[in-house]
């Protein structure tokens, strides 16, 4: 069996073959299901109040990707977008940015203008990869990758070849993230793994280290697009293997869940999970990251409530 | 503030109402012991005195057995099994309905966390009186022939570690086959039985089914040598259970004995590691390791024992040990003075028998009885600390190189409650499950209880079992 140990001094010897990257990734310890959702399931029992849950609504609105991945976006819409994410609640000027705005390729141009000087603060990043499906030549993946970063994408999300995977061409999977990669440039590359149709939490830690081996900079659950999208014990596979990973590479690698968290008290059992299983040194934006379009009024409004005592309305915060 | 730091979560103890001091229960109403004496119950965490608490002498607990006897003759044996069970049904909702109450007031007198009295044993004990209640009126298919009949008078003694829990294991099969109980609860832990017995009131339960009795192990000695009682169930120390057996044998009782442990909780190469590592820490620091059951030798393979031991350390360093009201809580207060003393002689023991000692840095509060998670490793199997049952959140770590070897050392204990097996290997479970002399055998998790599920142990962990088909079997008359 080749342990993690192996992998701190081989890494070019693990990806060199077909054969060894089989080997490897069937050699990574196995998740015991009822296991890895028993303790998804107790963390998110922690009681989170008071200052603990300033803080984390918070970090929780710096993290997020405000995302719009409609066919029917319009440049109007992530203009909209746009001043949300630089400001928003206008009316409290002490609410935290979000992290990056997320759209579709061709927007991305759209998206650097309306952040106008602000950009880089706030981030753009953009689906590449034949999103949703990924289910392009890698000539086409590659393209849509350059086409994003020269319209002014920092970060590139990429979905992998689901079918490839499963089928266990692993080389194949690897070699499109390298190459993706490549053509991101200095652009960050976020992975996206699509664990709702890896189906089994074996296949996600093994999709998590495939994706770090090749390069990826961020390993993320979901499109938003196939249910069941993010969800705890996922999340926990895949910070088990980051945090695995930086032990034996000393590379850190972000994670983001996206899809399916709506609301504040969502949101900070994914913090909670973070906090007691990575720690620390991912509880940044630069490490972790929430992929959501609607949860931000919700936490918006919980902020609201601790600030003033009362909830306001829904119609009190800005649709986009 | 810089870093995520959860805000204390405290449960609120209005909801309970402790009384100044507590009569005992006999023959539905709470009564002054004979001889006026009275001993106190204190919150481990916080060494407040709760209560006075009544110490019933041999003169009290003969009336306890005479109303229980009374009720039994009168009126408990006379109903029908439908009968029965509608008053145990009765019972089990109202411990759901009031089960923050009893949730908190658990925690206030034991010390454990508000997190496991709240999700895990109160839970249990109202699932235990629905699961004994549909047995009531099936007890001709219980395996004891088509009309079995209960022993009579139940004398049952109970320990601190799981009070509420434990009262339902004796308590729900008992009533469902027809006997009726005294019951002894632990004198550091009397008030959640005390809860109980108010109860057993609002359920409208006929005076004397249930009888309960507060006091320390003289009054537990008075009850199980009473000439009126038919069975006796015991769950605590091996030594107490031994001069119980002894006091029994040659007499017509019937007794079940649940004893200590000292269960090995094995880690093979191939298991799910970071779940093996949730599986250990559930195993041990689960109720401050105050479980008979707990996973108290870690067994691990020799070519995984540095990747166990690393996850686990930093696993250890997540831990939060503190006030057991607080909702974010893991590991709670020690039970007593008395067993924090024992504990620290035994991990003292452990030290100067060469073992490693290994404690995750974590601040304990000033009062109270407060011990940290505490980990030994290079324990061999000669260390007592690998032989005796410490009881308290300290686990130590040995290794072995082949599945014969595991089984070998696991076996080799004088004790055999539970064992606990992480393996990817369907086929190696299997085959551990029927070589370990253990009662219990958990596959890739531990500490799992369930109300359908026998438990008992095997050597000096006692005799019987509790729970399940073969937990009601041991209060019946019958062909088996």
């Amino acid at each position: 069996m080749t342990t993690l140990d192996d992998a701190r001094s081989s890494l070019p010897d693990i990806t060199s073959s077909e054969a060894s990257l089989h080997r490897f990734l069937h050699g990574l310890p196995g998740v015991d299901q009822a296991g890895a959702e028993a303790r998804a399931a107790t963390l998110a029992t922690r009681s989170i109040k008071t200052t603990a849950k300033q803080y984390a609504i918070d970090l929780a609105i710096s993290m997020i990707d405000l995302t719009t991945l409609e066919g029917q976006d319009t440049p109007g819409k992530v203009r909209a977008l746009s001043a949300k994410a630089l400001r928003p609640d206008p009316s409290d000027r002490t609410v935290p940015q979000v992290a990056a705005v997320c759209v579709y390729p061709d927007l991305v141009a759209t998206a650097v203008e309306a952040l106008g000087g602000a950009h880089r603060t706030v981030k753009v990043a953009s689906v590449a990869t034949g999103f949703p499906s990924g289910r392009t030549s890698l000539a086409v993946k590659e393209a849509d990758t350059r086409d994003a970063v020269a319209a002014g994408a920092d970060e590139v999300d990429m979905v992998i070849d689901r079918g490839a995977f499963l089928a266990g061409r692993y080389g194949e999977v690897f070699e499109e993230i390298v190459a993706v990669k490549q053509a991101a440039g200095d652009a960050h590359l976020k992975v996206i793994l699509e664990t709702g149709e890896l189906a089994t939490y074996d296949n996600v830690r093994r999709a998590s280290w495939l994706a770090m081996l090749a390069g990826g900079d961020f390993i993320k659950t979901s499109t938003g697009k196939v249910a069941p999208a993010a969800t705890l014990p996922v999340t926990l596979v895949m910070l088990e293997a980051v945090r695995d990973f930086r032990e034996a590479t000393g590379r850190q690698v972000g994670v983001k869940p996206a899809g399916g968290i709506r609301t504040s008290k969502d949101a900070i059992k994914y913090l909670v999970l973070v906090n007691e299983t990575v720690g620390d040194d991912w509880l940044d934006p630069d490490w972790f990251r929430l992929g959501a379009s609607s949860l931000l009024n919700d936490l918006l409004m919980q902020r609201q409530k601790i600030a003033t005592g009362r909830y306001a309305g829904p119609d009190y915060f800005t649709l986009d | 503030m810089t870093k995520f730091e959860y805000a204390p979560a405290p449960e609120s103890r209005a909801i309970v109402d402790i009384k100044s001091s507590y009569g005992l229960f006999v023959n539905g109403e709470f009564v002054e012991p004979t001889d006026g004496s009275m001993f106190k119950s204190v919150n481990p965490a916080t060494e407040e005195v709760l209560a006075e608490i009544a110490s019933a002498g041999a003169e009290d607990v003969d009336k306890a057995v005479q109303a229980a006897r009374r009720a039994y003759e009168r009126t408990w044996s006379k109903l029908s099994g439908r009968d029965r069970g509608k008053y145990l049904f009765r019972i089990a909702r109202i411990i759901q309905e009031r089960a923050r109450e009893l949730a908190v007031l658990e925690s206030i007198d034991n010390g454990k966390p508000i997190r496991e009295s709240r999700d895990v044993d109160i839970p249990l004990v109202a699932a235990h009186f629905f699961y004994y209640a549909g047995w009531a009126d099936k007890l001709g298919y219980a395996g004891a022939g088509p009309d079995p009949k209960p022993y009579g008078v139940a004398a049952q003694v109970i320990p601190w570690n799981f009070p509420l829990l434990m009262l339902s294991w004796k308590i729900a099969p008992a009533l469902a086959a027809g006997n009726t109980v005294v019951l002894k609860p632990a004198e550091t832990t009397p008030l959640t039985a005390l809860l109980f017995a108010e109860i057993c009131q609002q359920a409208g339960l006929p005076p004397g089914v249930v009888n309960i009795v507060t006091g320390a192990g003289d009054t537990g000695r008075a009850l199980v040598e009473h000439p009126g009682v038919d069975k006796v169930a015991f769950t605590g120390s091996t030594e107490v259970g031994k001069q119980i057996a002894r006091s029994v044998a040659g007499t017509a009782k019937k007794a079940t004995l649940e004893l200590g442990g000292k269960a090995a909780n094995i880690v093979f190469d191939d298991a799910p590691i970071d779940q093996a590592v949730e599986g250990i820490v559930n195993g041990i620091f689960f109720n401050q390791g105050h479980v008979c059951c707990a996973g108290s030798r870690l067994l691990v393979q020799e070519s995984v024992y540095d990747d166990v031991l690393a996850r686990l350390k930093r696993r250890l360093g997540t831990l939060r040990v503190g006030d057991p009201l607080d909702k974010n809580t893991d590991i709670g207060a020690i039970n007593s003075a008395e067993q924090l003393t024992r504990i620290r002689e035994l991990s003292e023991v452990g030290e100067a028998e060469g073992a490693e000692r290994w404690s995750p840095e974590c601040e304990l509060p000033e009062r109270g009885f407060w011990f940290p998670p505490t980990v030994f490793t290079g324990v061999s199997q000669a260390h007592r600390i690998a032989r005796e049952e410490i009881f308290g959140p300290v686990l130590s770590v040995l290794t072995f190189r082949t599945p014969a070897e595991a089984v070998e050392k696991a076996n080799n204990t004088p004790f055999g409650l539970s064992a606990g097996v992480w393996t990817d290997k369907g086929s190696r479970i299997l085959w551990m499950a029927q070589q370990l002399r253990a009662g219990v055998v958990w596959a890739n998790t531990f500490n799992r209880f369930d109300p359908t599920s026998p438990f008992g142990g095997y050597k000096e962990s006692g005799y019987g079992r509790e729970g399940g088909r073969h937990g009601l079997l041991a209060y019946l008359k019958g062909e088996h």
